[in-house]
């Protein structure tokens, strides 16, 4: 009986609406949280595994040495590696491309690698016009390599002591 | 028989075995790396370290024989801190540079350090690092990650016969490294790449080429020697890798010779033939296989109308497969010719007999007396003078009659060492000598060798079976095996020379008389006849030459139709041994290019003829046909030939033997083969006595000279003193480009001022 009262003054007072439009109203006065994206960035985890990249030493030299491992442990099969003696007789790679329309982002390869040669860059609004842009060659990774080395290290530094 | 306990498990085993290997029957693994079933028991690593009760300390399970009651435990707490101790002590002075070696994931160091060491290293103190050794072309080296089991020492030791690494030094000093910095020139040396527990010797043709779990695994048959050695191909992007042993008792147990396991390489040669190609007016074009097929069958059917089948003579490699050889000689009977050579190295008329080695390979082992006639063994039959050497280690009598008294890799009993053509006399002598007439002291040495002994066997080489008194010398062998009651053997010079002669691929003689026109199979026969020059001359005469090869080579010279085939790794077939064993084997990897598998040229090239029995579908109906029920009754080594064939008059004979590294087109094409010592551009040798002869011996032991044979070109080249050839001998390498024209194989040579 007073749940049937209830829901008569209820039918014409409004109250659920009023309800709804105090949450409204509360949240015109709060801080925004949207961003402004390209122009903004939310903040990201050292961790993140956006696009790959393959680093140099600080003297230039690349720092893979063709052991293969990232390869072994790719479950996507996204990596091929051909490896050679250099004229100086170290071990290299003659060729080392991914293909990223294969890669699923787990990370396993940077997790494998005993130099951290090849590594995951904070880049994830990549893009390519034909399906071959994304199969990336060795000097398309060393190049992004090249550019972001100084983030890539932060973010090594950053997460060196979780390790 | 001793009763042991391993593990809480019981069994019984033979009295003397060590603790290792009874574990091993129980399916027991025990970590080791310095044993090897093949090898003597060094127990250096002491990974091995086990606990056995009521011993005061832990025992090396390799060292240790078994005794009645014993009680073994390998997986005690005890033998586990043994062996974590040991590993942690090997690991100390190893550079843990995995990433970079060759060996990494097929490493047994990194295998049983995960298996069985420790966690983590407590050695923070600069390690001993050991200089590089040069080992030559085949073997690279990082010694600094050795941990000195002496495997490769004790293999050189004791199989090889060859001791050419050695361990000077002691402890912290200790180095595995070459004597006086020579290379390591053995033809067996590539069996310590894989007897190699870690990454110390590895493989110099496949320095960081491949990962051992990238590679798909083919089993294969080597195609250089008859010993038929097993092969594990590893193959990778359709390409082969490298080659491995796989395990035949039987054959080759777990070695590999190294022209087997390093001749890969020649299979991607730049001269290789990829698409068929048909000489225009002068001009080499690449055609499509329709063309190329129905230019050569309609060339050689215009040939055989106006000129007859003889016109037309058939050549094949003694390597070829079964099929192959089957078809061809079908091909050429039903072409009405007779002239079919399939042991174009061999002379006599008894080379179309299926001569084999008369009893199994691994039979050698067990002989008491061996009779080897003409033989340069080491480079013919790497693998079976390592069984030759195991017998005389355990105490048979060798007896060699040969040209060259070279170093064999085994004690020698007898050596008569004369020129080519003595051995006739001398067999005869032995041969008397073995019914107790006087004879020569060598002889009278030789039969009383072969007088004593229960199991004993007289085998015929390469250079006797290309012996211009061949057919001579096998009656003469046969008399003297049949008197002394030995085995009768032949070691053949092709991988399929027993199947050649079974399938009846050996008749007539093809380069007797210049020819109309040749079908060529899978070989080089300015190189792998017994006449280049002759062969040569004839080839560039004829009006029409099919050559059926992987390689373009000379063959552009005097071909008049080129058809790529398939060379070892690309082809399927059968191979039948010395042994008279039948072994086949499917392609490793597709084919190169447009080429094809010889048999399906053949097949089609049948068809083109309009031939009847040329429909098979697959190799192995080919071999059905080529090898019916009851073939082994066919291996026979009777000298059927009265073999009265002139004797070698001259002052000067020619010792020609094939290098190890040329006995075909493949091994010719293989990088690293071909940078070893024993494939050097090829040297006269001849002993002082000859060296004043010639008027060479006053400069020092190093002159060059022009030699010639009656009728041939002259060929300049260095000779050189070297007192182990016989009176009367020059010895040049033949099968090489440099000495083709000199002419027929174990002639009489001239030497110009």
């Amino acid at each position: 009986m007073f749940k049937w009262i209830q829901q008569f003054f209820k039918t014409f007072l409004l109250v659920e609406l009023l309800k709804g439009m105090a949450v409204t109203g509360r949240h015109l006065f709060v801080r925004k949280i949207t961003i402004q994206y390209p122009e903004q960035h939310t903040p990201m985890s050292p961790r993140f595994r956006g696009l790959h990249a393959q680093r140099r030493y600080a003297n230039g030299e690349e720092r893979c040495i063709a052991c293969k491992l990232c390869e072994a442990a790719c479950p996507a099969m996204a990596i091929h590696i051909e490896s050679a003696p250099r004229e100086d007789g170290t071990r290299r790679t003659t060729r080392y491309d991914i293909d990223l329309t294969k890669c699923i982002f787990c990370g396993y390869c940077e997790e494998a690698c005993p130099v951290d040669a090849i590594v995951e860059t904070h880049i994830f609004a990549y893009h390519g016009e034909k399906r071959g842009d994304l199969y990336y060659t060795k000097e398309m990774l060393l190049a992004v390599g090249d550019q972001y080395e100084a983030e890539i290290a932060r973010n090594k530094a950053a997460d060196a002591k979780y390790r | 028989m001793p009763l042991v306990t391993i593990d809480d498990k019981t069994i019984e085993v033979p009295a003397g075995i060590s603790v290792i290997e009874a574990a091993q029957q129980l399916g027991i693994y025990i970590p080791h790396f310095c044993y090897h079933k093949k090898l003597s028991i060094a127990a250096s690593c002491r990974m091995c370290l086990v606990e056995v009760e009521k011993a005061p300390k832990p025992l090396p399970a390799c060292a240790t024989p078994v005794a009645d009651g014993m009680k073994v435990k390998t997986r005690s707490q005890y033998a586990i801190d043994a062996q974590k101790g040991v590993m942690e002590f090997l690991l100390i002075n190893h550079p843990l540079d995995c990433p970079i070696c060759d060996q990494g994931g097929e490493c047994m160091l990194q295998d049983i350090a995960v298996g069985y060491g420790g966690v983590e290293s407590r050695y923070a103190e600069p390690k001993r690092v050991v200089a590089e050794k040069n080992l030559g072309p085949l073997i690279s080296t990082d010694m600094t990650r050795c941990i000195h089991c002496s495997r490769c020492v004790r293999f050189g030791q004791e199989i090889a016969g060859q001791m050419e690494l050695g361990m000077p030094g002691r402890g912290e000093h200790v180095e595995v490294m070459p004597f006086l910095e020579n290379q390591v020139n053995s033809e067996l040396s590539g069996n310590v790449i894989d007897l190699c527990p870690v990454g110390a010797l590895t493989s110099k043709p496949f320095r960081y080429a491949a990962r051992g779990w990238e590679l798909g695994r083919r089993l294969g048959v080597s195609p250089h020697d008859s010993l038929g050695s097993n092969l594990t191909v590893q193959v990778k992007n359709g390409r082969v890798m490298r080659v491995l042993p796989a395990d035949n008792a039987a054959i080759n147990e777990c070695w590999l010779s190294d022209r087997d396991r390093f001749s890969y390489q020649g299979l991607y040669a730049e001269d290789r033939l990829t698409v068929p190609m048909v000489k225009d007016n002068g001009r080499w074009i690449e055609v499509d296989w329709a063309t190329a097929l129905a230019q050569a069958a309609g060339a050689l059917r215009m040939l055989k109308e106006t000129h007859g089948g003889d016109a037309l003579g058939f050549v094949a490699a003694s390597g070829a497969t079964v099929e192959e050889l089957h078809l061809l000689q079908k091909l050429a009977r039903d072409l009405g010719s007779t002239q079919i050579e399939s042991h174009p190295l061999e002379r006599g008329a008894d080379r179309a007999q299926a001569r084999w080695l008369g009893m199994p390979v691994a039979e050698i082992n067990r002989l008491d007396r061996i009779l080897l006639i003409g033989s340069t063994l080491r480079s013919e039959q790497p693998l079976l003078a390592a069984r030759v050497r195991a017998a005389v280690k355990a105490g048979a009598e060798l007896s060699v009659l040969h040209a060259a008294n070279d170093v064999q890799n085994c004690k020698v009993a007898n050596a008569a060492i004369a020129a080519p053509s003595r051995w006739l006399a001398l067999l005869s002598e032995i041969e008397q000598a073995l019914h107790g007439a006087p004879a020569s002291v060598e002889a009278q040495a030789m039969a009383a060798s072969l007088k004593s002994g229960a199991n004993k066997a007289v085998l015929l080489g390469a250079v006797a079976q290309m012996h211009p008194q061949a057919d001579a010398l096998h009656a003469k062998a046969a008399a003297i095996a049949s008197v002394c009651g030995a085995t009768l053997g032949f070691l053949p010079v092709g991988a399929n020379s027993v199947g050649a002669a079974l399938v009846n691929a050996q008749s007539g003689d093809v380069f007797a008389t210049p020819r109309k026109g040749y079908v060529v199979l899978g070989m080089e026969p300015e190189l792998d006849c017994a006449d280049g020059a002759a062969a040569m001359q004839d080839l560039a005469a004829a009006e029409c030459v099919v050559v059926l090869t992987a390689y373009k080579g000379r063959a552009t010279e005097y071909a008049t139709v080129l058809l790529p085939i398939a060379p070892w790794a690309e082809n399927e077939g059968g191979l039948v041994n010395m042994e008279g064993r039948l072994q086949t084997f499917n392609a490793a990897t597709p084919c190169h290019g447009e080429a094809r598998p010889a048999w399906k040229v053949l097949r089609v090239l049948g068809n083109q003829f309009g031939l009847a029995g040329f429909d098979f579908d697959t190799a192995a109906a080919v071999r059905a046909e080529a090898l019916p029920e009851g073939w082994v009754n066919g291996l026979n080594n009777a000298a059927s030939a009265v073999g009265q064939e002139a004797a070698i008059v001259g002052e000067i004979e020619w010792l020609a033997e094939t290098p190890i590294y040329a006995v075909d087109a493949v091994a010719r094409r293989a990088m690293a083969l071909q940078a070893t010592a024993a494939a050097a551009a090829p040297v006269a040798t001849a002993n002082a006595a000859m060296l004043a002869q010639i008027g060479a011996g006053t400069t020092g032991g190093k002159a060059t000279i022009r030699v010639r044979q009656a009728a041939g070109l002259a060929v300049e080249i260095i000779v050189r003193q070297e007192d182990c050839v016989a009176d009367g001998v020059l010895r040049i390498a033949a099968g090489h480009w440099h000495t083709v024209s000199l002419g027929a194989r174990m002639g009489v040579l001239e030497v110009e001022a």
